[in-house]
């Protein structure tokens, strides 16, 4: 990997300064910007031994206070999770656990425990697509270096996306705890240059479209520091189903994040976010409509799911998603239905 | 006695544990990358970008001003070192030697620098431009050619066949014709490739993870025009192989070239993306079977076809032919091998080469078969069993293959199957069982070993073989212990060294019954110098007995009356501290020469059909599959194997080998492939991550049953080897249980779910 500086800043204002510092050049794509963070550093120094990131200044948050960063409240109004608690701390939280499983399962599916022992929960919300044309820097790729062409939609495209893709970019969202925040509503509270804003994880990452190369709405040098989740009727009757070839450590096929609150049968409201299948996290409101006031069961079920999918583009590869994402959805919403809350 | 150590049965060593296991546990172990040396380079290869065409221009400028880097080895510099040669190296391509590219991911350039950080940031900075051609990657492909095995490579010599098999087919009452597929598939040893290597004077020394440490040196000899004996390999631990590290590979001259012109050590250590291209693989396969048989299921008719992938330059031949065309007793026998040459780098041996893939599909045809028939395939099986194989009417030496069903299926519980497809189901879940025959011929090849027995009972065992985690060292240490009458405690094993005399390739699951042999000589040397000394003493308790009445037993020659000499005494009358013995093995029917081609590194491996009688091991394997009835994911709860080797050494050792084997044929199953780029013939799943293996959570439960089988005529320890044999027919298990499961025949590998949404 090539040389780059490394800086560990012990205050919110100096990390930004100090990501900020590295000389920007017109037209850098994110994956590619000279300054970037680092929290647990599980997918930044994989990019970096791939070369596909070579950031020149690489500023380590981890000495960012603890107390403030590293901490999880949960009360009453819902959660707010310090961007630096990481994900196995997260997933053995009690009160997630029991009122928020699908946040619970969806940390406990992801990766391997040693690696959740590592990655911080702001930096898990952006990690960055596993697309293998994307990751070889020999291919052509818009992420990487735009307009250079996509590699992946007529190469092997087996674990790419079918919703919400473009003609410049299919690579699937890898992640899976951002598809519980956008089913629970969570926002997040940034820093940057300009100050702070709360933005809804829903409005965070953005679909390829024509300029694929930028991911999230986030400016450069700006900084995720808290999670929010919501409280509601649906949070404690919620889980993920992640659906891949082996048991565990395997990226998702497809998935599917929901939160019900019922009346006996009826869906009082329906949460579905779906991940292994879409360029972003993705909320599938059409899906969620198609349940709302009716009786949850293997006809409303499959009615949710036809409408999830109603808009998938699939290629060479991967057309197995859109039956298979089908059932993930009617399986993950009989199986929420039926746990005991 | 545990699970893990089973209790021995008869004709099956103690469950020692492996002479290595703390070592191996703590790190202690030193496999070959870990060899400190001062002053160490450290060499990064530059692999090309294409997989057909011409190296235009290679530009080092950019490489050459980075901090640190202190050579670049590249085009025109092999000037007076030979080309690999086909056979001892996996491919006899030189990719130095010209500016061809033959091959995705083929090596350009070795960059070397004072640290790997540096060495692998100039690699990146090395650009190459191509004349590029149109890649035909795949069996499908335009371009690719399609020539006969037999004849072009080194297998088969003829296609096995007996008796008129189209008269035979033609009017068979059944006919069952069905074409299989198998996948390219990586090897993935966890211990990554690598050469490290240094020169003193004239002399070089390698540092390498092999399986064939005289072979490597051989080949590495002749490709530098030097005296083998100038040269020396060391691979003291080697953490696995699976054939990856069999055949020699174009990296090593490079690394040593490298070493030579800087006049310091040099270590390359091949990233796992790398190993993806620049070492071999296991061909893809199709094939045909065509089966003719009579109503009550005696098979009348066989014919197999295979064609296999290979490179443009190197004819490698999989050819599992000559091992399913014997598996049972069919009444006439076709079979033929094609190979597609492609723009591939050269396949090679995997773990259980040939069968893996060809076992997979007479299995697999057999459960049809049995559908077909409306039998019990187990029934089947045994319709078809024989005790002579059917191209020569050769008996075999021994075949306790329907004692293993048996054993398996009543382990299993098979009989609380019900066969109708799709029928059984635990809540959410099919459930389908399946089973297959494992099978895997017995080689046997040339070996030497040194023993040494001092006075208080140490026993030092060395040969040249090779640990690749298959516990050589640890069942080489029992024979000399049982043979000298120490505790296994007293013996230490020395292995992975040119150093030591020479053994074969640790390959075709011959390693055990080879050097097991050649230190059972030498161990038989040393007693019988014991004995003629006390024999021939003046006063002894042992003198003047007969020299074949005496053993040893816990550090003293007895009699069989129980009159005993201990062995400080023994030793007195030799005036000696320490009896050494080198002995030699030379398998019955090999050619005299052949510890001299040994001590070349070149092979003369025997036994499967050839000789007198055929020697084969066999097995029985169960799975159980459950299948979600929505989202169809395939998981494996259950795993039994049984197996008839001849006599095992260790029970722990072969439990945990055939264990491995059977999570390997599971793997293979559901799981492996090498995915390659249909427009461009390159390699796109390179890493753990995108290339599938099961993971703890994916291997659930996995009984191994070792039969007791007695075989004094497959070699003198009668051993059979067992390296190779859990992983045979696994696939097809598995794939007959999701038939079962589901009602769906897969005929082709990795079965996954999307064969089964709709």
């Amino acid at each position: 990997m090539q040389r780059f500086a490394y800086r560990r800043p012990e205050s919110v204002e100096a990390a930004i300064q100090a990501v900020s510092a590295a000389p920007g050049r017109p037209n850098t794509p994110p994956v590619r910007a000279p300054g970037q963070f680092i929290a647990g550093g599980t997918n930044m120094t994989d990019y970096m031994a791939l070369d596909v990131m070579r950031p020149e200044i690489l500023v380590d948050i981890n000495r960012l206070p603890a107390a403030r960063y590293g901490r999880m409240e949960a009360g009453a109004q819902g959660l707010r999770l310090g961007a630096l608690v990481r994900m196995a701390q997260a997933e053995d939280h009690p009160v997630i656990k029991s009122q928020y499983p699908v946040i619970h399962d969806t940390l406990k599916l992801a990766a391997s425990r040693q690696i959740r022992n590592m990655a911080s929960l702001g930096g898990n919300v952006l990690q960055r697509t596993r697309c293998e044309y994307f990751r070889e820097t020999s291919w052509a790729c818009n992420k990487r270096q735009p307009g250079a062409g996509c590699s992946a939609l007529d190469g092997f495209n087996r674990q790419h996306a079918i919703l919400g893709t473009s003609p410049d970019c299919i690579a699937a969202y890898a992640g899976d705890f951002a598809q519980a925040l956008i089913a629970l509503d969570a926002t997040v509270e940034t820093m940057g240059a300009n100050g702070g804003r709360t933005i809804k994880v829903a409005d965070l990452h953005q679909q390829p479209g024509s300029t694929p190369n930028v991911e999230t709405v986030l400016e450069p040098g700006e900084l995720i520091l808290f999670i929010n989740v919501p409280a509601g009727p649906w949070t404690a009757r919620s889980r993920y189903l992640k659906i891949r070839d082996r048991d565990s450590y395997q990226f998702a096929l497809t998935a599917a994040a929901v939160a019900l609150d019922l009346d006996g049968d009826r869906v009082r409201e329906a949460r579905i976010a779906l991940g292994g299948v879409a360029t972003i996290p993705w909320r599938a409101h059409e899906a969620e409509a198609a349940l709302r006031g009716k009786p949850l069961d293997e006809n409303t079920a499959a009615q949710a799911a036809q409408a999830a999918f109603a808009n998938a583009s699939t290629r060479q590869h991967n057309a197995f998603k859109v039956p298979l994402g089908k059932q993930t959805i009617v399986r993950a919403l009989l199986e929420t239905k039926a746990m005991k809350v | 006695m545990s699970t893990a150590a089973p209790q021995p049965k008869a004709n099956q060593g103690q469950p020692e544990p492996r002479i290595d296991a703390r070592l191996k546990v703590t790190g202690g172990a030193r496999y070959a990358a870990d060899i400190p040396l001062s002053n160490l380079a450290y060499g990064v290869l530059v692999t090309s970008d294409i997989a057909r065409g011409q190296v235009r221009s290679i530009d080092f400028e950019a490489a050459k001003a980075t901090p640190g880097v202190l050579d670049i080895v590249s085009y025109g510099d092999m000037t007076g070192i030979e080309k690999p040669q086909f056979g001892s190296a996996y491919t006899s391509l030189g990719p130095l030697h010209d500016r061809t590219i033959w091959h995705d991911g083929q090596i350009m350039a070795l960059v070397v620098a004072d640290t790997f950080e540096a060495a692998q940031d100039a690699a990146r900075k090395v650009k190459a431009e191509y004349e590029e051609q149109h890649p035909s990657g795949h069996f499908g492909s335009a371009g690719t050619e399609t020539i006969p095995a037999k004849g072009h490579a080194q297998r088969p010599k003829e296609n096995p066949s007996a008796g008129d098999f189209d008269g035979a087919f033609q009017s068979a009452p059944v006919k069952l014709e069905a074409e299989y597929r198998t996948p390219t598939q990586t090897h993935n040893p966890i211990e990554l490739f690598s050469t490290t290597a240094y020169w003193t004077g004239k002399q070089l020394t390698i540092c390498e993870p092999t399986q064939s440490l005289y072979g490597l040196r051989g080949e590495i000899a002749r490709q530098f025009r030097m005296d083998p004996a100038d040269v020396r390999v060391i691979a003291p631990y080697v953490g696995g192989g699976f054939g990856s590290k069999g055949p020699s590979t174009p990296r090593t001259a490079i690394v040593a070239l490298a070493a030579r012109r800087l006049n310091r050590p040099v270590r390359c250590v091949v990233s796992r993306e790398q190993a993806y291209t620049t070492m071999p693989y296991r061909a893809p396969t199709r094939q045909r079977i065509r089966i003719g048989a009579t109503p009550d299921g005696k098979i009348t008719a066989f014919s197999h076809e295979g064609w296999e992938l290979t490179s443009r330059i190197d004819n490698y031949a999989v050819a599992g032919t000559e091992t399913t065309t014997r598996l049972y007793g069919y009444g006439s026998v076709a079979s033929d091998v094609q190979l597609v040459k492609a723009d591939r780098q050269t396949p090679a041996y995997m773990r259980s080469p040939p069968e893996v893939p060809y076992v997979f599909a007479v299995e697999s045809a057999l459960d049809e078969l049995a559908y077909k028939l409306g039998m019990d395939p187990v029934e089947l099986r045994r319709v078809n069993d024989t005790d002579r194989e059917p191209i020569h009417g050769k008996p075999f030496t021994s075949r306790h293959l329907m004692a293993c069903y048996d054993q398996a299926a009543q382990a299993f519980n098979w009989s609380a199957r019900n066969p109708k497809p799709g029928s059984m189901r635990h809540g959410d879940w099919l459930i389908g069982m399946g089973c297959a025959t494992a099978v895997y011929p017995t080689h046997i090849a040339p070996a030497t070993a040194r023993v040494r027995l001092r006075a208080d009972g140490d026993v030092l065992v060395q040969s040249a073989s090779q640990e690749l985690g298959t516990g050589i060292r640890t069942v080489a240490g029992q024979m000399a212990a049982e043979q000298l009458g120490v505790s296994f405690d007293k013996v230490k094993v020395e292995m992975g060294d040119t150093e030591l005399p020479p053994a074969p390739v640790s390959g075709g699951s011959n390693s055990t019954a080879s050097v097991c042999s050649a230190v059972l000589k030498a161990c038989q040397q040393i007693q019988e110098r014991l004995f003629r000394a006390a024999v021939a003493s003046n006063n002894g308790p042992l003198a003047g007995r007969n020299p074949a009445d005496l053993a040893i037993r816990n550090g003293a020659l007895v009699a069989k009356d129980g009159a005993a000499q201990k062995l400080p005494d023994v030793f007195a009358l030799l005036g000696a501290g320490a009896v050494e013995e080198y002995a030699e093995f030379i398998p019955d029917g090999g050619p005299h020469d052949a510890v001299q081609k040994l001590y070349q590194g070149k092979l003369t491996m025997t036994g499967g059909p050839e000789g007198k009688k055929a020697k084969y091991a066999y097995g029985a394997e169960f799975v159980e599959v459950r299948i979600n009835s929505r989202t169809r994911e395939i998981r494996i709860p259950r795993l039994v194997g049984a197996f008839a080797a001849g006599r095992i050494m260790n029970t722990r050792t072969a439990r945990s080998q055939l264990m491995g084997g059977l999570i390997w044929g599971m793997s293979a199953a559901l799981f492996e492939a090498t995915e390659i780029d249909e427009r461009t013939a390159r390699t796109i799943n390179r890493d753990l991550q995108d290339y599938f293996v099961p993971v703890n959570a994916d291997v659930q439960q996995v009984e191994v049953i070792l039969l007791t089988e007695v075989d004094h005529e497959v070699n003198p320890a009668g051993v059979k080897g067992i390296g190779e044999l859990g992983n045979v027919g696994t696939n097809a298990a598995v794939a007959n249980a999701v038939f079962h499961a589901t009602g769906k025949r897969l005929r082709q590998l990795p079965i996954r779910l999307e064969h089964f949404v709709a």
